[in-house]
């Protein structure tokens, strides 16, 4: 069986909309919907049928168990193309974009959408737990003083439903909560973390200006850029925030300005052979080459080395290695912004020569990279982050990146909650 | 896309409303017969009646319109019984006449026949161009020109009178497609127009239910409106439409390629780089284009005494400067393809004028200049380039406008009512099929006679 690279044809995302904002009466499946048809629009998909079409969402409500069917189905594209629903977090959309790509290099699909979403404002809000064993229970029961026994158990108490946690359940820590630690523990200064979200704003916005998003990204319910964005975001503003997380550690770092806000959103990405692209004269942008997941044990793992969202640090070395390559090899690096120093701790763990040899078992660090190809066109930082969303939001914007420079090679870094990492390498 | 609706006319429609308004005298706008796919031609009988001392500039007329499903009677049948069928469109062929004194001809025919034209009538009147070769003859040509004017202003319910006026060397298929796109529904909104066809390079359609089988278009502003109605109108006729607009309104621009099957392509024509941009994508994905719609257009009124420099910039820079840009880039580049198509939205505001809008009527004339100067370029690429000058039709846009100044508005021309997008998109689909290579470097009117600046 040979194997071929899969192309990455294009992109399209709806705007990112900040928490309760425009989108705050939008489901996951509006949004994917949106954005499929955008891609189906954008690249004369109507009544197509795809391989695949693999999607997922971090905060689903249990009625959306086969959301990106659903959505394929409400959407442009034939009702006879398959999907499926993943989910690894925030890498959930990298994760999809891989999947898809795989089955591609193997010959198993021509073409395929991957892609992800995710609200923040129509979260699901399941049962109370004593709620629910309550109910369960009588409906166990079989007969009706049975059933009448168990339903005496009702308590007013119990109608407070159970809404979606953003905190690790096996620490009780919410995400910034973790990251402040490992923010504190590699010594990341406010001024470096306020300094690159400055950065992302102002990426972000210059992209916009050169057209950049043009054929990336379809307007949606009246948004037509991400409302998270302030292209006039500076250095002295943002010093003036208040700490938001690791409150309790001293010279607390980490505030709204550096971190991601909850967002609203939905990105997918066409990915296919290069010889399906041929014959409907669709443009590769790049292709997807390889990737690489990694996981950390944050839960009983060193309170430096084993942070929350360092996982991708581990990925990295055994891509690069797989690849006969160097961190240095690469014209672009696309590192996920979940919060600024997320970004900054990685790099910086990358240059440590204890740590490298100590965890990566490598003699030499993997070195610094030239920080003017990181994030050269914004990202979550000013574009916000709908968790799953991301992925595809990232993969789209690198390709077309590699494809108006001609060729090259990108990197591309993602966190994800459990601990976990997805690393990937494009070239065009 | 929807414009307000039209209750006067609805009323004026109804068994309630229809005496009374007659007996008032008040304007009686009928409800238009407009064109679905497999309509037939007409819905009843064609009279054809000829006259001249010369033979008929177009031999086999009587079979060209049967062959377009006409069932076509002669001038011999004129005298039928009471009770006989409504015509449903009238057909003189003055191509022949080299006299004033034939008009008589004319004349009699009209006399005898006006009264029994059905709802949504269609006459069409050829004649041959003025060319300064005779002055009796000249003088003769021209005045089938008043009186297919006149007799637009005089038709009643829904009917319609226009000239083609052919040139010694009018090409035959493109008379054939105009006599079928002026008798057809398709023409619903154009009135008291003269059609000039000459030279150019003509293909017949294969079917003639899909002329544009095979043909890619792209059509700008294409989001809503009118370039919507045209995007659709292109599609239905068989075209790959690529429909562009703003990113801004991208999702109603997704929205209408995924109801016709064509593709969505965000772009400011406006912008600096646009015509590269628009020619590379054309070739990179379609090899090429076929028909270009230019109908993005915006209006930003204001009196002369008021009119700021930013306002009077971007509507010429949108209405104008970029056709001239992108027309220039298609025929740098040679994307435009052999027997090629442009399309540029004028408006009877760049032809009549229209107060508070000097900058969008120097725009929309602007567009009918670029046109006629264009043209000879194009006829040597085997292309053509056309404008189409809407009226007043109902859109999102005249939505907003005050009810009384709408109302008042919508009467102002012969059909009594405003036009439809859609009407400004069947002349927009003639003009861009490949057998209308002989219509070139013209202004098409769909306004339905206006009555100011004829």
């Amino acid at each position: 069986m040979s194997i071929r690279r899969a192309a990455i044809v294009g992109g399209n995302r709806i705007p990112f909309a900040r928490s309760n904002g425009p989108y705050a009466h939008a489901s996951n499946q509006d949004m994917l919907t949106a954005t499929l048809d955008g891609l189906a629009a954008r690249f004369g998909l109507q009544d197509e049928v795809l391989g695949e079409v693999v999607a997922g969402a971090v905060l689903k409500h249990s009625r959306d168990f086969n959301l990106t069917r659903e959505s394929v189905l409400g959407s442009s594209l034939s009702a006879r193309t398959p999907a499926y629903d993943v989910q690894q977090a925030c890498g959930t959309g990298l994760e999809a974009a891989v999947l898809v790509a795989n089955k591609i290099a193997l010959g198993q699909l021509d073409a395929g959408i991957a892609g992800g979403v995710d609200t923040t404002s129509d979260a699901p809000l399941a049962l109370n737990d004593d709620l629910r064993g309550v109910l369960l229970e009588a409906n166990r029961a079989r007969s009706l003083p049975a059933r009448l026994k168990a339903l005496a158990g009702l308590r007013p108490g119990q109608l407070v439903p159970a809404a979606p946690r953003n905190s690790e359940p096996r620490t009780g820590l919410s995400m910034g909560e973790h990251q402040a630690i490992t923010t504190h523990e590699w010594q990341i200064s406010r001024q470096a973390q306020d300094e690159l979200a400055v950065a992302s704003h102002r990426n972000l916005a210059a992209g916009y200006d050169r057209g950049l998003f043009t054929d990336l990204v379809t307007p949606f319910l009246g948004l037509t850029r991400d409302s998270n964005l302030r292209p006039d975001a500076d250095v002295e503003k943002l010093a003036k925030l208040a700490p938001a997380f690791g409150r309790e550690l001293p010279d607390p770092t980490m505030t709204a300005g550096n971190s991601t806000p909850l967002t609203d959103g939905a990105s997918a990405v066409l990915l296919a052979s290069d010889e399906w692209a041929a014959r409907r004269s669709l443009p590769v942008l790049a292709h997807l080459v390889d990737a690489e997941t990694a996981a950390v044990d944050y839960v009983h793992g060193d309170r430096k080395q084993d942070g929350l969202l360092m996982a991708p640090v581990y990925a990295l070395p055994r891509l690069l290695d797989r690849n006969k390559l160097t961190l240095q090899d690469f014209d672009f690096y696309e590192i996920h912004e979940a919060f600024a120093a997320t970004v900054l701790a990685t790099l910086k763990a990358w240059e440590d020569p204890d740590f490298c040899r100590d965890r990566l078992g490598r003699s030499e660090p993997l070195g610094a990279i030239d920080r003017g190809k990181l994030n050269v066109a914004g990202s979550s930082l000013a574009a916000g982050h709908p968790f799953a969303a991301t992925g595809g939001r990232i993969l789209a914007t690198l390709a077309k990146l590699l494809h108006q420079k001609g060729s090259g090679r990108g990197l591309i870094s993602i966190c994800a909650a459990g601990g976990q990492g997805v690393v990937a390498i494009v070239e065009a | 896309m929807a414009g307000a609706p039209d209750r006067y006319r609805d009323l004026v429609n109804s068994s309630f409303g229809a005496p009374l308004v007659a007996r008032l005298g008040l304007p009686r706008p009928a409800m238009l017969r407009r064109y679905h796919p497999g309509q037939p031609l007409l819905e009843g009988p064609l009279l054809l009646g000829a006259a001249g001392a010369v033979d008929s500039a177009v031999p086999r007329l009587a079979q060209l319109l049967a062959a377009a499903g006409a069932d076509v009677h002669q001038t011999a049948d004129v005298h039928e019984p009471a009770g006989g069928p409504r015509w449903a469109a009238l057909v003189w062929d003055a191509t022949g006449i080299v006299a004033p004194a034939e008009h008589a001809a004319l004349r009699d025919f009209f006399v005898s026949t006006l009264r029994r034209l059905g709802p949504s009538g269609r006459i069409v009147v050829l004649g041959r161009r003025p060319d300064g070769a005779d002055p009796v003859a000249d003088a003769a040509r021209q005045g089938l020109d008043g009186i297919v004017r006149s007799l637009a202003k005089e038709l009643r319910a829904g009917a319609t009178a226009n000239l083609v006026q052919l040139s010694a060397d009018a090409e035959p298929g493109s008379v054939e497609a105009a006599l079928r796109f002026l008798l057809s529904a398709r023409s619903a909104y154009v009135d008291g127009q003269v059609l000039a066809v000459g030279a150019g390079d003509s293909t017949a359609p294969a079917d003639w239910q899909q002329p544009l089988a095979g043909k890619v278009a792209v059509v700008t502003g294409a989001a809503r409106g009118i370039g919507a109605a045209i995007a659709r109108v292109l599609a239905r006729d068989g075209a790959q439409v690529v429909v562009a607009d703003l990113p801004a309104v991208g999702d109603a621009l997704a929205g209408i390629a995924n109801e016709i099957g064509g593709t969505s392509l965000q772009l400011d024509i406006a912008g600096p780089e646009s015509p590269e941009q628009l020619v590379d994508y054309l070739r990179q994905r379609h090899g090429g284009v076929d028909i270009v719609v230019h109908n993005a257009g915006i209006t930003r009124d204001r009196l002369l005494a008021n009119m700021r420099p930013e306002l009077w910039d971007s509507v010429l820079a949108v209405n104008l400067e970029s056709q001239l840009r992108i027309n220039r880039a298609l025929l740098d580049a040679a994307a435009l393809r052999h027997g090629g198509r442009v399309v540029c939205l004028a408006s009877t505001s760049g032809i009549a004028g229209n107060r508070g809008q000097t900058n969008y009527a120097a725009s929309k004339a602007g567009v009918i200049g670029m046109v006629r100067s264009f043209a000879p370029a194009f006829a040597a690429r085997q292309a053509s380039i056309n404008a189409v000058a809407p009226g007043f039709i109902d859109t999102e846009m005249t939505r907003s406008m005050p009810r009384a100044t709408r109302e008042v508005a919508r009467r102002l021309n012969s059909l009594q009512q405003a036009g439809l997008p859609v009407d400004v998109a069947e002349a927009v689909a003639f003009l861009s099929q490949p057998a209308v290579g002989g219509v070139n470097g013209q202004v098409l009117r769909v306004c339905g006679q206006n009555l100011v600046g004829a």
